[in-house]
């Protein structure tokens, strides 16, 4: 088991993505952000309360994003989906899709299925927390990156949250 | 997670997780069925043949809309019309249709044990939308769904199935799902349409008086009058029958609570409730409708991801 992040240094670098987006995005005013379900939530939630703190609460419009009936390995493996709650329009809007590890490019791949059916959005963008690079299955690359690290198949990338796992860092496992 | 089992044939097969498993998934359909477009790619690549050797309305539109909205394919079968007339068996017929690469069949069978007859001689999942007097166990999950969505939990609710129990295979279902889950179930009816030896059997109570019935229960499942089941007189009139126990306005007045009213549908008015009371904003015979194909949309889901895993 390799540390990448610690603690403290998570914290830091989530303050970081929050403000990137913000310095992208002035106000949020025609800007949404979704955390897909269900371990991206934990990072989203931590992301909009760092943003809210910089603009008015109420220009932020926030959802979850649940993917399960989009993937395409449903009959390698069966999940439990989790809530979709996306509680405004996305037609026309910025989207900022937020995803704990970016690795094989599947799952935001399936995440951008289920956005389309909702409407159609101006732009979206990925906000990731750690990009595991050379490893994509498709042409699908993040926007904001908390930390790049290089990895080969048989390793596991692990990010603990406080409210799920009772400590917050991320590691490597071999 | 999945299911413990590869069919759906009835609820006495299912444990108190799958039962669990299948109602958590059904929310997350039901949050589809209310976007603006409310379909997803799950099943896009799996075939579904809906064998109906009997009438239905609601199930088989429900079933079908539920694969509709999963993007499966599907194939609609009613025996009449069919080569069932000129003399194919039950398994002749599904094995033609299988063989043109179908992976799962929605069965209802006049014949209880029909599907449970399927389940051993081919290799698609099946599921049964009712068969005979035996289960319809779609039905008892979309009900428990409701209870659940109406009055937060199954677990101690006080649930009284009403009308003809004997014929019912919605009852028998019914009556499974609930013990499962830990609610207490009361059959109210007249003692000609309730099994003898019921609450040794099904682990419920009985009591004649509809009164006192509907003053005990949170919620009342009132059943359909199946006259077509019935080859002998079991009660003298659908007159008299309406008078003893149809569920009427004024009882419900009389009552100190507001108690939910359900019915699996299709309703006779007039003869085991009352239109007022069908009607009222204490039934949510609608909402059951609407539940319908969530959750079959879940089991379809559930089942369907077992099934290629053996292939």
């Amino acid at each position: 088991m390799k540390l990448i992040l610690t603690e403290q240094h998570l914290a830091i670098t989530i303050k970081r993505l929050a403000h990137q987006i913000l310095e992208n995005h002035i106000d949020l005013h025609n800007t949404v952000l979704i955390g897909i379900q269900p371990r991206g939530v934990y990072l989203s939630d931590q992301l909009v309360s760092e943003i809210r703190k910089q603009v008015q609460k109420s220009n932020i419009q926030y959802g979850k994003l649940d993917i399960t009936f989009y993937r395409d390995d449903v009959h390698d493996e069966l999940r439990v989906p989790n809530q979709t709650n996306i509680l405004f329009s996305i037609e026309g809007k910025n989207v900022v899709l937020i995803d704990d590890v970016l690795y094989t490019g599947r799952t935001i791949r399936s995440a951008l299925d289920a956005l389309m059916d909702l409407g159609r959005p101006e732009k979206v963008e990925l906000c990731v927390l750690i990009d595991r690079r050379f490893s994509r299955q498709f042409p699908i690359q993040p926007d904001y990156v908390g930390k790049s690290i290089d990895s080969i198949v048989s390793q596991k990338v692990k990010v603990f949250w406080k409210e799920k796992d009772g400590k917050e860092e991320v590691v490597i496992l071999e | 997670m999945s299911l413990s089992t590869k069919h759906l044939l009835g609820i006495k097969d299912l444990t108190k997780d799958d039962i669990s498993l299948i109602l958590q998934t059904a929310e997350q359909f039901k949050e589809v069925l209310q976007r603006p477009i409310k379909k997803v790619p799950t099943l896009r690549d799996v075939t579904i043949v809906n064998l109906f050797y009997e009438n239905s309305t609601r199930t088989r539109i429900s079933f079908e809309l539920a694969e509709k909205r999963l993007s499966a394919d599907t194939i609609n079968f009613s025996s009449s019309g069919s080569s069932v007339s000129k003399g194919e068996t039950l398994l002749d017929t599904v094995n033609n249709i299988l063989s043109m690469k179908v992976d799962m069949v929605v069965m209802r069978h006049s014949a209880s044990g029909a599907p449970h007859f399927l389940a051993k001689h081919i290799p698609a999942a099946i599921i049964n939308a009712g068969d005979g007097i035996n289960e319809h166990p779609t039905q008892a999950l979309l009900d428990a769904f409701s209870i659940k969505e109406k009055t937060g939990s199954l677990d101690g609710r006080k649930i009284a199935i009403i009308g003809d129990i004997m014929h019912s295979r919605v009852a028998q279902s019914n009556i499974y799902l609930l013990r499962k889950m830990g609610a207490e179930v009361t059959v109210c009816g007249p003692p000609t349409l309730i099994p003898k030896y019921i609450t040794e059997a099904l682990n419920v109570r009985v009591n004649y008086n509809l009164r006192q019935t509907l003053e005990w229960c949170d919620v009342a499942n009132v059943l359909r009058i199946q006259l077509e089941r019935q080859n002998q007189v079991l009660f003298s009139s659908l007159r008299e029958y309406n008078l003893v126990y149809g569920i009427k306005r004024h009882m419900l007045d009389e009552i100190n609570k507001d108690i939910v009213i359900m019915h699996p549908g299709p309703i006779n008015r007039g003869v085991e409730i009352d239109s007022d009371v069908a009607d009222s904003r204490q039934s949510i015979i609608l909402q059951q409708v609407e539940n319908g194909v969530a959750v079959r949309m879940a089991v379809l889901y559930l089942l369907a991801g077992r099934g290629s895993e053996n292939n």
